[in-house]
């Protein structure tokens, strides 16, 4: 089994404050993991260090057994790895196609000088580009919707969207940060079993962080934990429901009832 | 042409200093506070000099000489209203809208009150002497090659008194404190019953205050004002700020001082190296340090 | 067929240029003195539109862009001077007047290239102080070189430029601007000024593409200051002050940050506005015995004017949104 991603003894401080210790991850290729852990655990600067936002003060990053640690997002994201945010960062102003189309501008195959000249290759291009975009936006039932502007989409639309456009990149690696945040419980298990199709669809590996149990014990088949930056905890759902240093970080010691 | 390194330099740049200092710290305190480069803020200090100008005159006119606190007391005055009417006329009703757009009406807040003072008849695009005989007489001291103009102490006196006093006010009194919480987390301060819009507001008394001090002292030290006068100390006093770390009252001071010797020395060795030198000073800044001497890195939240 | 629309713009404005041209011939309402704000509109036509580029559609915050265009200014009216004292009769003079801007231009572009690599990292505000540094120290060094005429200007520029040459020269400008905008490059642009860091989390190398953007602007920028100096016969340090700067930035702003429509409206609307009030203003000063009104008035009004688009509209008047007849066909 070939392993997609691998985090060693990465740790990383912000100033003074240290945000991640010694985190280790391998992640298999096809794997539907989860992150979990209480606020300020650390996983959303995991998911930042992995995605270039931030260089990690020790330690490695490998993305299909290469060196990935330090560089810039964006050529990460052209190697494959995609993400999501806590608090969506939709292009607001723009469509919904163009969200998806800006996704696909790295590997759009023309110049400048193809715009200006408006050239064949520019509408050949254009429309290959805009053809793939709305198929994407198809799976998502989102195509309806793609002249509006973002800012105009109802919030559960707007989290499909974010997924959609990370995709849009053709991913190997997706990392989605808090996808089921602010959703009723229709929409969760609508986006549960969005995120099993898409995983085989796109052949994907999927890390995804969640503060909502019922989607990481629902899909994720390991979960790690994490609390002031520390590993506390790593295994199958029915082992991390159980264990009891993860009851404690999320109720503090001894139940925690105040 | 005598030492690079000399006395009267020195001397001459920790006045230039001193007076930076106290527009620098104005910038640095809104800046702290509503993240505003309050590009009218040179203007405030202008305000202060003209307002002195004209109580001056006024008093030399009618044959008495106006006590010296009480111009100070004005020129301060002038200064703070002026920055308060600019709050409250066009930063608060963007408060909340992008920053770009906050900048952009403080660019015209500037040359707002620059055009008009221009424009206005009794007060005129062209130089005005500065009365400062009337006002305080001067007097010069000697040691050795080096001469002190009494002026240059009481520049540097009053700017580090004000200095002084303004630590005093933000390390030790409620105020200061709550000032201090705002523009840590203005969210948080909010939270914790702090009336925010009342502490900008104070914070630009405060600010322009100073500034308008800064006007005065710089009206009697180098007695030429006109209405574009806050055009390049403004700006220099921003770039101190910044070389101390925006936001950082200390690094504000000593930004200025740094500034204020650097451009005298520059300029005595060349007139043209000294009006670049605050430019460079600033792309060095940010290029190699942007936080500043004594800032932090701030790190935006993804 | 695919380019319809543009050919009814084109259409369009060569009905305008008719029209124009035939009243000026022959000087009924269009004379030579109306012509020249419509030169001088269209030449404020390329400079905002430019602007906008950077800061509209790019979302940076650059104020210092008239230095750009006193780089393509001196540069193309120095080679122009330079080839009329060689040959003022030579027929090819018009062809090489042609080289000279381009090559003002591509000179004022490499300046942007340059200014932007080691700057577009900074954020917003900073940015603004370095572009305010950058275009005051243009004039500054133009003001201390003798061989362009420091303070006194460069005079003596031959007047190549005319009502036909701008006209075309901009229309190509504002298609060329226009082309980028609907592209992928202009999505990309888009993106960074909606959210720089998802824009490079989907893969959108930002550096490159604000850059990229710095310097088109810079380029026509210096386009249209070559145009302007061989209008005017003259190009003067002060012309490209903070000043200028600002009088462009208020035509982005009141056209709307992120049209290309909005930024050529605003760019006629205001340079006949500001005619317009040299008269006003004349005509109270006349009837105003004591009150002497200057041109410091016109910067009151113009400033007065920038605070209140800013506090009571700031999308300008057509915020991001376009004529359709400058949307491409394959947009919709």
């Amino acid at each position: 089994m070939k392993t997609v991603l691998s985090l060693r003894n990465v740790t990383h401080y912000f100033g003074g404050l240290r945000a991640v210790n010694n985190f280790n991850i391998d992640l298999p290729e096809g794997a539907l993991w989860g992150l979990i852990g209480p606020n300020g655990a650390g996983k959303t600067t995991i998911f930042n260090l992995i995605t270039g936002v931030y260089k990690p003060t020790e330690g490695k990053i490998l993305f299909e057994g290469k060196d990935i640690t330090g560089l810039k997002s964006h050529i990460i994201v052209d190697k494959g790895i995609a993400r999501t945010f806590q608090n969506l960062r939709i292009f607001n102003e723009l469509t919904v196609i163009d969200n998806i189309r800006v996704a696909k501008h790295f590997k759009a195959d023309y110049k400048i000088t193809d715009s200006i000249l408006r050239t064949k290759k520019f509408y050949n291009e254009e429309r290959r580009i805009k053809e793939e975009a709305y198929n994407l936006l198809k799976i998502f039932g989102l195509q309806g919707r793609m002249n509006n502007l973002a800012k105009h989409l109802p919030y559960g639309e707007l989290r499909k969207l974010e997924i959609a456009r990370a995709l849009a990149t053709k991913p190997k690696l997706l990392l989605l940060d808090e996808p089921a945040a602010g959703m009723n419980p229709r929409e969760v298990v609508s986006l549960m079993e969005l995120i099993h199709s898409i995983r085989d669809i796109f052949n994907l590996t999927i890390l995804l962080v969640e503060h909502q149990m019922r989607v990481v014990m629902g899909i994720c088949e390991r979960i790690k934990v994490m609390d002031f930056g520390e590993t506390i905890a790593e295994g199958n759902p029915d082992a991390i429901r159980n264990d009891r240093k993860v009851i404690e970080a999320y109720l503090g010691s001894e139940g925690g009832r105040c | 042409m005598g030492k690079i390194f000399n006395l009267q330099q020195l001397i001459n740049g920790i006045q230039l200093g001193s007076i930076y200092a106290l527009i620098a710290l104005g910038y640095t305190m809104v800046y702290g506070i509503v993240r505003l480069i309050n590009f009218a803020h040179g203007d405030f200090f202008m305000i202060g000099a003209y307002a002195s100008y004209f109580v001056i005159i006024f008093g030399t006119l009618r044959g008495y000489h106006i006590p010296v606190i009480l111009v100070f007391i004005i020129s301060i005055a002038a200064g703070s209203i002026a920055a308060v009417l600019a709050n409250k006329i066009a930063y608060k009703p963007l408060r909340y809208k992008p920053r770009i757009s906050a900048l952009i009406t403080a660019l015209g807040v500037s040359m707002f009150i620059e055009y008009l003072f221009s424009a206005l008849p009794f007060i005129g695009p062209s130089y005005r002497a500065f009365p400062n005989e009337q006002f305080i007489k001067s007097k010069i001291f000697e040691f050795g090659n080096t001469t002190i103009s009494n002026y240059i102490i009481i520049d540097v006196l009053v700017s580090v008194g004000l200095m002084i006093f303004l630590t005093y006010i933000v390390k030790y009194t409620r105020i200061g404190m709550a000032m201090r919480a705002v523009s840590q987390d203005k969210d948080a301060a909010k939270l914790m019953g702090i009336d925010i819009e009342k502490i900008i507001t104070i914070t630009f008394i405060v600010g322009g205050g100073l500034a308008g001090a800064a006007g005065l002292l710089t009206g009697v030290s180098y007695p030429r004002i006109f209405p574009y006068m806050g055009v390049l100390p403004g700006l220099k006093a921003f770039i101190a700020a910044v070389l101390g770390g925006i936001g950082n009252i200390p690094g504000a001071m000593l930004g200025s001082y740094i500034m204020g010797i650097s451009e005298t020395f520059a300029t005595s060795y060349n007139s043209l190296l000294g009006e670049g030198i605050a430019f460079a000073i600033l792309i060095l800044v940010l290029l190699f340090r942007p936080q500043g001497l004594l800032g932090e890195t701030v790190a935006e939240k993804v | 067929m695919r380019l319809k629309r543009d050919i009814k713009f084109l259409l369009y404005c060569l009905i305008f240029y008719i029209v124009i041209f035939s009243l000026n011939r022959y000087q009924i309402i269009i004379n030579d003195y109306i012509l020249n704000i419509i030169n001088l509109s269209l030449v404020y036509v390329i400079l905002t539109v430019s602007l906008n580029l950077i800061n509209g559609f790019t979302g940076q915050f650059s104020i210092g862009h008239m230095g750009f265009a006193a780089v393509g200014a001196y540069i193309s009216g120095v080679l122009t001077t330079i080839i009329w004292k060689i040959n003022p009769s030579n027929p090819l003079n018009y062809f090489l007047f042609f080289i000279a801007l381009i090559i003002g231009s591509i000179a004022s572009g490499l300046i942007g290239f340059l200014l932007g690599l080691p700057t577009l990292r900074l954020r917003g505000d900073y940015l603004a102080i370095v572009t305010l540094g950058f275009g005051e120290i243009i004039r500054t060094i133009i003001n201390n070189i003798d061989y362009v005429g420091g303070p006194r200007g460069l005079l003596g520029i031959p007047k190549f430029s005319n009502f036909t040459v701008i006209f075309i020269i901009t229309i190509i400008s504002v298609l060329v601007i226009r082309n980028i905008v609907f592209s992928t490059h202009g999505r990309a642009f888009k993106s960074i000024r909606e959210d720089q860091v998802a824009s490079e989390l989907v893969g959108v190398n930002t550096t490159k593409y604000k850059v990229y953007a710095f310097t088109i602007g810079a380029f026509f920028a210096g386009l249209a200051g070559g145009l302007l100096c061989h209008l005017l016969q003259i190009a003067h340090p002060t012309q490209y002050g903070f000043l200028g700067t600002i009088f462009v930035l208020i035509m982005v702003y009141a056209g709307g940050m992120g049209s290309i429509s909005g930024s050529i409206i605003a760019a006629f609307g205001l340079t006949f506005l500001s005619e317009g009030l040299r008269f006003l203003l004349r005509w109270i000063d006349d009837i105003t015995p004591t009150f002497t009104v200057g041109i410091e008035w016109r910067m009151v009004v113009y400033s007065a004017l920038l605070i209140i688009i800013m506090l009571y509209r700031n999308e300008g008047l057509m915020g991001k949104r376009e004529f359709k007849i400058l949307i491409p066909e394959e947009e919709e």
